[in-house]
């Protein structure tokens, strides 16, 4: 919590009014109950109108003081305290935008977007509540308690007294119903695990005829939930009955001394009537207090996970002195590269490769799911960086190069397409901003994908859902070849980008590339070996290591990995 | 909706639209009726107590003024004390009340939402496939957790807390007219001015609170979004305008939680305003008519609780109202048509020959666009039936078709030359296996998940299965073996041996007819041979039609369908289709020639 405060200093001035305002509430509050006694006692006593009017002008004003304070603290408040939210949440959020994906992968997808949505909204109420109560109550428990020891110390022993037991039963309830509101959380889970399977599932649980066990499973989680949640609340529900037994208890107390004392002439009956009310003040107070500072042992979980995420550190930074322009013909090196993943105890991914790809080249990977390919050319863009050795292109290492520059010289077309909501046109210009229509209609030709675009009602402007939900597999990673075609890269990698498209289409796409991208620097990913036979060098990456680097002919001769693979998926079709 | 609508009868209106207001309240009060009104018993017993509660915190107020002008003054202290100990005993029983009152509703609104949630579960199961591939998951997933938690409020507290604040009202009414009319009146001339307070407060923050949930959502959206789109957004360097485009959700967000909460914060200073200048009047008004100190004292007192009930009613109806459109959004679901009963003289599909039959079957999923059009296809028993063709053809669909995932709208399918709408419709998929694409487990050990097709089945049968389908081996490689834990979206075991699993789950569930969906991509050679291996293995005997993308299992096939465009467009063995030199043989000779 603390660490986060400093996201308040723009809105210090916001936050300090807040309690500030509040204290005039508080005054005001206490004030009144004083003038009605003066009125009572006084006024009333002596028969003095003129008084009593004049003190229930004051009154008047005393409330219209209290709510000025009142509104403008919470307007100070919530206006603090969305703003102080907002600015975290952005900070979050560009934050994680310059996170590698070493730091990425440590969070879950769905894990961020808690962060960044509920755990906010949640630190916000809390923020609001303390700065409105938190001051209010201490507040208008000291001020209270001074006012009931101005008028009698006596009656006091028997306030501070109510104020032990509700201490104490707060806190006790509190520590009971904790550890088993966790526990509700955890059923909470089961059962929505239980549901997000069933729905992704849903194929498989119908072919299967699984629906009464599904039921029954869902059920056990039901009824889990319900009887943990019962449970849970049994503690709570004794919270306020508990409450109004002590306070009224302390009233009736305070009454029976108190009428000795009015009796005995120590106190007037005014300065009692005061007294009580004072203390169904302090008392009330209390119970605000003890709920906000249940609030509060639940808001450091939120806090603990916002920081953890403003805590990481980035992995892959720019050098201080990083070069631009220096990718000029796209003649990649790999030297003694070898990687790992950080904290991973396994074998490396890539260990002591070394691969040279000359400018305009078209050099094709295969491998073994696993084998390390992906890793491979992802070390290009510096998605990740290597663990030792080095990557140049055209002399320089990768690391030297400013990460702008780079990933804009270089084309990835990953392995899963994913678009973006808004329109095609939208998407595709993500390559280039002002692509003119006459380009983006020719990087979609070679992408295979012009046709099927204006073959849709909306042609370009047909608005995609998230994740381009409304679009086959195949059409979605020929979009996402146009996309990286418009940005014109002076290296383009296809990350086995062609796996749903038919092999008609990937025919044509690939001669397409061969025509029009000819100075190019290519690398191709692929599992089919026919997606890469025509490539100038291939290499066989296997555990991690090159096997193997030839052209198909050459392959064929030497590499028994090579022919193993090609035996398998293709020349057992041409023995018929 | 895709049910027919009686002609001249009235339209249910856009069920597209977002809903937030309730549409129908008196309907779906009714229909949560008949969950609450199970219990009844528990929801009497809880209003009674909170009434009982109620007025003897009332009637307590009012005595403690009492004792001082009845007991204190005169200096009667025998009479304190007895009255002070009356008191004592009123407010143990009324807090007893009160708690036997909680708890009474939390077990009542957990005993409800439990029913709810458990109807609406069940519900899903018997929904058509339809519902699933054309609703949004998350919007389901929040039907069931954040709408059902709005009733599990309402019902928590809201309906014992509107019976109370109702009854405070009339209560301090009551007492107050019995201490002094007068003094009464003063008080009332106040709520006219709460009332319009409260109500212009609710009207405004109801629709900051919408418009909030709203941003609310679209934010969501796009986090969602950009997170699982980083790879994109680091290669095409967009990570600024991504920012960007949160910056400018962010800022409506911060400007609409602003307001929604200075409108719902302003609420309780406002009343506090309107009950102290209340508290003023009645201390005035009773000095100027000269009422007695003990009367003033305990209408002072009533006055001060008189304006909270107001306040608290304003806000619960915001509860009550958004529970109600929560469980609209539920009963909308439960009111969808489920898969269509299954004939009343539907028969068993049991020794299955494996004969199956298209004949002249037409289907669109959207009327008006056709995706097959006059299918006829024959496979005798044992027959393995390739479908080839590029992407939207319709491959998928005549599986969905054959496993009644979706049912034909025109023509004929039959097993053994009976209608599958003549079957029931569990015995049907019960025959049928299904290996798809996307090979989903669940989470749970690997025995469970072989086991799923045939729960009973012994330890030495799910072994067996776990052989044929090549998988035993990497099982028995696994630290824990058959009782690996695999979770959500689990690594521990790779693609290639997630499918292995789900053949053996087939094999285990021992189907006469096959479906197979091969997988294209992402799988090693020689993973895919293991894979390739199992699924001959689950083929043998068993009459199959298969989505082929390997050449090895369409040379094999008896008959290999080639689609275009939803329509058969040639058919016969690899050799023949080889020989016509039409489409299959284009689609052959791109695939393997360079």
């Amino acid at each position: 919590m603390v660490k986060l405060l400093k996201y308040m200093k723009p809105y210090k001035l916001w936050a300090m009014l807040a309690p500030l305002l509040m204290i005039l509430e508080v005054l005001s509050e206490l004030v009144i109950p004083k003038i009605m006694a003066l009125i009572v006692d006084y006024g009333m006593a002596n028969h003095d109108t003129a008084f009593i009017a004049v003190m229930g002008v004051l009154v008047v004003l005393c409330a219209f003081i209290g709510a000025f304070g009142g509104v403008g603290g919470a307007y100070y408040a919530s206006k603090s305290a969305m703003y102080f939210g907002a600015d975290i949440r952005e900070k979050m959020f560009r934050h994680i935008q310059g996170f590698s994906f070493v730091n990425l992968d440590k969070f879950h997808t769905s894990s961020l977007i808690t962060r960044l949505t509920n755990d906010i909204t949640q630190l916000q109420q809390i923020v609001t509540m303390c700065l409105r109560g938190l001051v209010r109550s201490p507040m208008i428990m000291i001020g209270g308690l001074a006012m009931a020891l101005s008028i009698n110390a006596q009656l006091t022993v028997i306030l501070f007294a109510g104020l032990f037991i509700m201490v104490c039963v707060i806190s006790a309830l509190i520590s009971v119903s904790f550890p088993l509101f966790r526990r509700v959380q955890l059923s909470i889970d089961k059962i929505n695990t239980v549901m997000r399977e069933n729905l992704a599932g849903i194929r498989v649980v119908k072919a299967f005829v699984r629906e009464d066990k599904e039921k029954e499973k869902f059920r056990e989680a039901n009824d889990e939930l319900m009887n943990i949640t019962i449970k849970a609340f049994r503690a709570i529900t004794m919270m306020m009955p508990v409450m109004t037994i002590v306070l009224n208890t302390a009233m009736l107390l305070i009454v029976w001394r108190g009428g000795h004392f009015v009796a005995s002439g120590v106190m007037s009956k005014g300065d009692l009537m005061q007294y009580l009310t004072y203390i169904t003040q302090i008392l009330m107070s209390l119970m605000m207090a003890s709920m906000i500072i249940m609030m509060i042992s639940r808001v450091r979980a939120c806090t603990d996970r916002i920081n953890e995420v403003l805590d990481t550190d980035y992995d892959i930074v720019d050098d201080p002195d990083a070069q631009t322009d220096v990718i000029k013909s796209g003649r990649i090196v790999f030297s003694n590269v070898s990687f790992s993943y950080p904290m991973s105890t396994g074998d490396p991914v890539l260990e002591n490769i070394n691969l040279t790809i000359e400018p305009g080249e078209t050099v094709g990977i295969l491998g073994e799911t696993g084998a390390g390919k992906s890793t491979l050319v992802n070390l290009i863009p510096r998605l990740y960086d290597v663990s030792d050795g080095s990557v140049t292109i055209d002399g320089v290492d990768v690391r030297k190069i400013s990460l702008d520059y780079l990933r804009k010289s270089i084309g990835i077309v990953l392995q899963k397409a994913l678009l973006f909501s808004g329109t095609i046109a939208e998407n595709l210009r993500w390559g280039n901003e002002n692509a003119t229509d006459a380009q983006v209609k020719a990087a979609c030709e070679t992408a295979g994908a012009y046709e099927f675009v204006t073959a849709f009602k909306d042609g370009f402007d047909t608005v995609l859902g998230q994740g381009g939900v409304n679009l086959s597999g195949g059409q979605k990673q020929r979009l996402s070849i146009a996309r990286t075609l418009l940005k014109d890269p002076r290296i383009l990698i296809f990350d086995d980008s062609t796996s749903a498209v038919d092999t008609g289409t990937e025919k044509k796409i690939r001669e397409g590339l061969a025509t029009r991208l000819n100075g190019t620097t290519k690398i191709i990913i692929a599992q089919k070996i026919s997606s890469i036979m025509g490539a100038d060098k291939i290499a066989v990456i296997h555990g991690g290591t090159i096997a193997a680097v030839g052209t198909h002919e050459e392959l064929l001769k030497t590499c028994e990995l090579y022919s193993d693979i090609y035996n398998t998926q293709i020349q057992k079709e041409d023995e018929d | 909706m895709a049910g027919p609508t009686i002609p001249g009868g009235r339209h249910r209106g856009n069920r597209g639209a977002a809903v937030e207001k309730p549409k129908n309240i008196g309907k779906t009060v009714a229909r949560l009726w008949k969950y609450v009104g199970k219990h009844r018993f528990k929801l009497i017993l809880v209003v009674v107590f909170v009434i009982a509660s109620t007025i003897i915190n009332l009637r307590g107020t009012g005595l403690i003024g009492s004792t001082i002008d009845d007991y204190i003054i005169p200096g009667d202290f025998d009479g304190l004390k007895t009255a002070l100990l009356r008191l004592a005993f009123i407010y143990m029983l009324s807090a007893l009340f009160s708690w036997t009152q909680l708890r009474l509703a939390v077990n009542l609104a957990q005993h409800t939402v439990t029913d709810l949630r458990r109807d609406l579960f069940d519900k899903l199961q018997v929904l058509p496939l339809k519902f699933f591939d054309t609703t949004a998951r998350g919007d389901i997933m929040s039907r069931i957790t954040n709408d059902v938690d709005t009733v599990s409020n309402a019902l928590n507290a809201g309906i014992s807390q509107l019976i109370s604040s109702l009854f405070t009202i009339c209560g301090i009414l009551y007492f107050m007219l019995r201490y002094s009319p007068r003094l009464t009146l003063v008080t009332v001339l106040t709520i006219p001015a709460l009332l319009a307070a409260t109500h212009l407060i609710t009207k405004h923050s109801r629709v900051y609170f919408k418009q909030q949930q709203k941003v609310l959502g679209e934010l969501n959206g796009l986090i969602e979004e950009s997170i699982t789109g980083q790879k994109v957004i680091k290669v095409f360097v967009k990570e600024n305008d991504v920012i960007e485009r949160l910056d400018t959700v962010n800022t409506s967000l911060k400007d609409i939680g602003v307001k929604a909460q200075v409108s719902s914060g302003i609420m309780g200073p406002v009343s506090t305003f309107i009950n102290n200048l209340s508290y003023g009047f009645v201390a005035i008004a009773g000095a100027l008519m000269n009422i007695n100190l003990g009367v003033i004292t305990s209408f002072l007192l009533y006055s001060r609780q008189f304006a909270r009930p107001f306040s608290e009613i304003s806000q619960l109806f915001n509860t009550l109202l958004s529970a109600v459109a929560g469980a609209e959004r539920i009963f909308d679901i439960m009111e969808m048509d489920p898969e269509p009963a299954d004939l009343e003289n539907a028969v068993e599909l049991t020794d299955v020959k494996g004969r199956v039959d298209f004949e002249n079957v037409d289907f669109s999923y959207v009327e008006g666009t056709p995706i097959l059009k006059d299918i006829n296809l024959y496979a005798k028993p044992g027959q393995t039936i390739a479908l080839v063709g590029p992407t939207g053809a319709g491959k998928t669909t005549i599986i969905n078709l054959l496993t009644r995932f979706y049912d034909i709208q025109k023509g004929k399918i039959s097993i053994d030359g009976k209608n599958i709408f003549d079957l029931k419709r569990s015995s049907l998929r019960k025959r049928l296996g299904i290996v798809l694409q996307d090979t989903y487990l669940f989470s749970g050990t690997i025995y469970e998940n072989i086991a799923y097709g045939r729960p009973d089945a012994t330890a030495a049968q799910v072994k067996e299965a776990a052989i044929l389908a090549n998988a035993h081996e990497f099982i028995r490689r696994l630290p824990q073996g058959y009782d690996t834990v695999l979770s959500e979206d689990s690594d521990t075991i790779s693609q290639g041996q997630k499918q292995m699993l789900a053949i053996a789950r087939t094999i285990l569930a021992d189907p006469s007819i096959l479906i197979l969906d091969e997988a294209t991509s992402n799988v090693d050679t020689r993973t895919e041979v293991k894979i390739q291996q199992a699924m001959l293995t689950l083929m043998k005997g068993r009459t199959s039609f298969v989505i082929a993308h390997r050449l090895s299992t369409i040379r094999n096939a008896d008959l290999i369908a080639v689609l275009r465009d939803g329509e058969i467009i040639e058919r016969g063995s690899h050799k023949e289709l080889m020989q016509k030199r039409g489409f299959y043989h284009e689609l052959y000779m791109n695939q393997f020639s360079e």
